[in-house]
C-alpha cells in the first residue's frame, strides 16, 4: 500500500550546533495509521514534527527526503497537516474569538465565505465535545480553561480536514483526567476522519493508550520503531524497558490488588 | 498519629472574583508525621497549591488552625517566624521560574546559608560543594549560571536550596512534573535518601496518582477546595471510595500490554 507520508534519512542540525538534531531518521506512515514518538527532552521528537510541517528555522541544515506519495503536490500546512501544540494558551491568539480562530482556518483553506466558516466552526466546537458550541464560540481564549482551550486548537488544527495530524504533547499543560479526555477526543476524531496521527510524547504509557506503532528517540536518533504492542512488551532496547519501568511501577499496587502482575 | 508535624483543622480560604469570593480552600484538615511523605492529589484549580502557599505562610488563611511541630504557625512573628521558616521549605514546579536565571549556582545556595546564618564567608564555599555532592551534582557546577544547567540540574539545585536549613518539612508542588522519566526516578531516589538521612517529611503536590503511588505513604484527595478522601496510597489507588478518586485512577495512563485494540 503506498503510504501517506514517507520519510527517508531525515538529519537536521540547528545553527552553531555540535551534533545533529535529528541523525537519519526514516519511516512510513500509512493512511489512518497512529504514530506515537516518544522521547525526554533533547531527543529530536519535536525538530522531527516541525521538519515534517518544514517549519524549522531557515539557516537550519537538512537532508533527506519527505513524501507525500499520494497526495500529488506539496502539502500545505493548515489544509493538509494539522497541528496541536502542547500549550494551547500561547498557540491561540488571546484577542480573538476562538470560533472566529476556527472559522479562519476554514476560510482560508476550504474556499468557503466567512458564513459558511463560521457554521462549520460551530460545528467543530461540537465536534470537541464543547457545551454549547455557540456561546464558546463568541469566547476568548482567557475565558476557557486549559482543557477547553485545548479542544479549541484541535478543533482549529481538523478545521480543514487534514490528511495527517500532529499533536506534540498535547496534553503535558494539562491535569490527568483532563489528559484522559483530550487523548480520547483525539482518537476518536483521527478515527471518525480518517486522520493519519503523529503523536508526540514523553510518556510511553499514554502513547499506548492511541498509537498502533510506536517510535524511540533519543539523542536524535530512532532507536526502536514497531507495534505498540511488541514494544511494550519485548523492548529492543534497554533505554525503551527503562522508560516502560518508569512507566509501571506506578501501577504495581493497582495490579498486585487485582490479583494480576504486570511483567 | 501520636506526633503529628504538621496539623491543619478548619483550614479556609478564598479569594475575590469579579467582587465575589470563590472559595479556594474549604475546612481542610490534615495530619502529617514526622518522617511520613503525604500526597495531596487533585485536579487542576482544586486549591492544592493554595494549600501549599498556606502551609508555607505565603498566603493567610481566613480561617482555621495551622500547627507546626505544636506551634501554631498562624500566630508566630517576626523573629519567631524567621526561625520557624528555616524549618519548612519549598521546592516549586518551575526551578527556571524559582530562581534568578542569571545567578550562578553558589550564589543561590550561599544565599540561605548566608541568611539562616548557618556558615561564616569563609566556610560557605566547601558548604556549598558539600551541598552539590549531596544532591549527586559535581561541586564544579557552583560557578555555572542557572540558565545554562539542565532542567534536572536545576530542580536537584531547588533541592539542594530546600534541604540546606535542614528543614523538618519539605512542600513539593508538582515537583518532578516538568522532569523526563529517567530524570524523574533520580530524583525520587534522592529525595528518598534524604528523606531517611534527615527524617524529613513531605507534602507532595501532584495531579498525577501514578507518579504518587511510588512515592507516597498516604494520598488525601483534594477537589473544590476540599478533601474528599483520605488513606494508604495503595488503597486509595487499587480502592478509590470518592469520585474524584475514582475518576483520577481511571486516567492513569496504563500501558498497552495484551490485547490489540479493534
Amino acid at each position: 500500500m503506498t503510504p501517506r507520508l514517507s520519510i527517508q534519512d531525515i538529519s537536521v542540525r540547528y545553527v552553531g550546533a555540535a551534533v545533529p538534531a535529528l541523525d537519519r531518521v526514516s519511516f512510513d506512515l500509512a493512511a489512518g495509521e497512529r504514530l506515537a514518538v516518544i522521547g525526554e527532552s533533547g531527543s529530536g521528537k519535536s525538530t522531527l514534527a516541525l521538519a515534517v510541517v518544514g517549519l524549522l528555522p531557515s539557516r537550519t541544515v537538512v537532508s533527506g527526503s519527505t513524501d507525500w506519495p499520494g497526495l500529488g503536490h506539496p502539502p500545505v500546512n493548515g489544509r493538509d497537516i494539522g497541528f496541536v501544540f502542547q500549550d494551547p494558551g500561547a498557540s491561540l491568539d488571546p484577542v480573538m474569538r476562538v470560533g472566529r480562530q476556527i472559522a479562519e482556518v476554514a476560510y482560508t483553506h476550504l474556499g468557503i465565505g466567512w458564513q459558511a466558516a463560521h457554521a462549520t466552526a460551530i460545528e467543530l466546537i461540537g465536534r470537541v465535545r464543547l457545551p454549547e458550541p455557540a456561546r464558546i464560540a463568541e469566547a476568548f481564549p482567557h475565558q476557557l480553561s486549559g482543557g477547553q482551550r485545548q479542544r479549541v486548537a484541535i478543533a482549529a488544527a481538523i478545521a480543514a480536514r487534514p490528511k495527517l495530524l500532529i499533536a506534540d504533547e498535547p496534553t503535558s499543560a494539562l491535569d490527568t483526567i483532563v489528559q484522559a479526555e483530550i487523548v480520547s477526543l483525539i482518537d476518536r476524531l483521527v478515527k471518525e476522519d480518517g486522520m493519519s496521527l503523529i503523536f508526540i510524547s514523553h510518556d510511553i504509557a499514554l502513547a499506548s493508550t492511541i498509537a498502533d506503532r510506536i517510535a524511540v528517540f533519543r539523542a536524535g536518533r530512532m532507536v526502536e520503531i514497531g507495534k505498540t504492542e511488541d514494544v511494550v512488551a519485548v523492548p529492543r532496547e534497554a533505554y525503551t524497558r527503562t522508560l516502560i519501568e518508569a512507566a509501571v511501577i506506578p501501577l504495581a499496587t493497582s495490579a498486585d490488588h487485582a490479583g494480576g502482575g504486570q511483567s | 498519629m501520636s506526633a503529628a508535624l504538621l496539623e491543619l483543622r478548619g483550614v479556609s480560604k478564598s479569594f475575590l472574583r469579579a467582587g465575589q469570593p470563590v472559595s479556594a480552600v474549604d475546612s481542610v484538615s490534615l495530619d502529617l508525621g514526622c518522617g511520613e511523605t503525604l500526597a495531596l492529589v487533585g485536579p487542576s484549580g482544586s486549591g492544592k497549591s493554595t494549600l501549599a502557599r498556606i502551609v508555607m505562610r505565603l498566603v493567610e488563611p481566613d480561617s482555621g488552625e495551622i500547627r507546626f511541630d505544636g506551634v501554631d504557625l498562624a500566630a508566630a512573628q517576626g523573629e519567631a517566624l524567621r526561625k520557624l521558616r528555616r524549618r519548612f521549605q519549598m521546592v516549586f514546579q518551575d526551578p527556571l521560574a524559582a530562581f534568578n536565571p542569571r545567578a550562578t549556582v553558589a550564589r543561590v545556595l550561599d544565599d540561605p546559608l548566608r541568611i539562616h546564618r548557618l556558615a561564616g564567608r569563609d566556610e560557605r564555599p566547601s558548604a556549598i560543594a558539600a551541598l552539590l555532592e549531596r544532591v549527586g551534582l559535581d561541586r564544579s557546577l557552583a560557578g555555572r549560571r542557572i540558565h545554562e544547567i539542565s532542567g534536572g540540574q536545576r530542580q536537584r539545585i531547588a533541592i539542594a536550596r530546600a534541604i540546606v536549613t535542614k528543614p523538618d518539612l519539605v512542600v513539593l508542588d508538582e515537583a518532578l512534573s516538568a522532569l523526563d522519566v529517567t530524570v524523574r526516578s533520580a530524583v525520587l531516589k534522592l529525595l528518598r535518601d534524604l528523606q531517611c538521612e534527615q527524617q524529613l517529611s513531605y507534602l507532595f503536590i501532584s495531579h498525577d496518582l501514578a507518579l504518587v503511588s511510588s512515592f507516597a505513604e498516604r494520598i488525601a484527595i483534594m477537589d473544590a477546595g476540599r478533601i474528599v478522601e483520605t488513606g494508604p496510597a495503595a488503597k486509595v489507588i487499587a480502592d478509590p471510595q470518592s469520585a474524584t478518586a475514582k475518576a483520577l485512577v481511571a486516567a492513569i495512563p496504563k500501558l498497552k500490554t495484551g490485547a490489540v485494540q479493534p
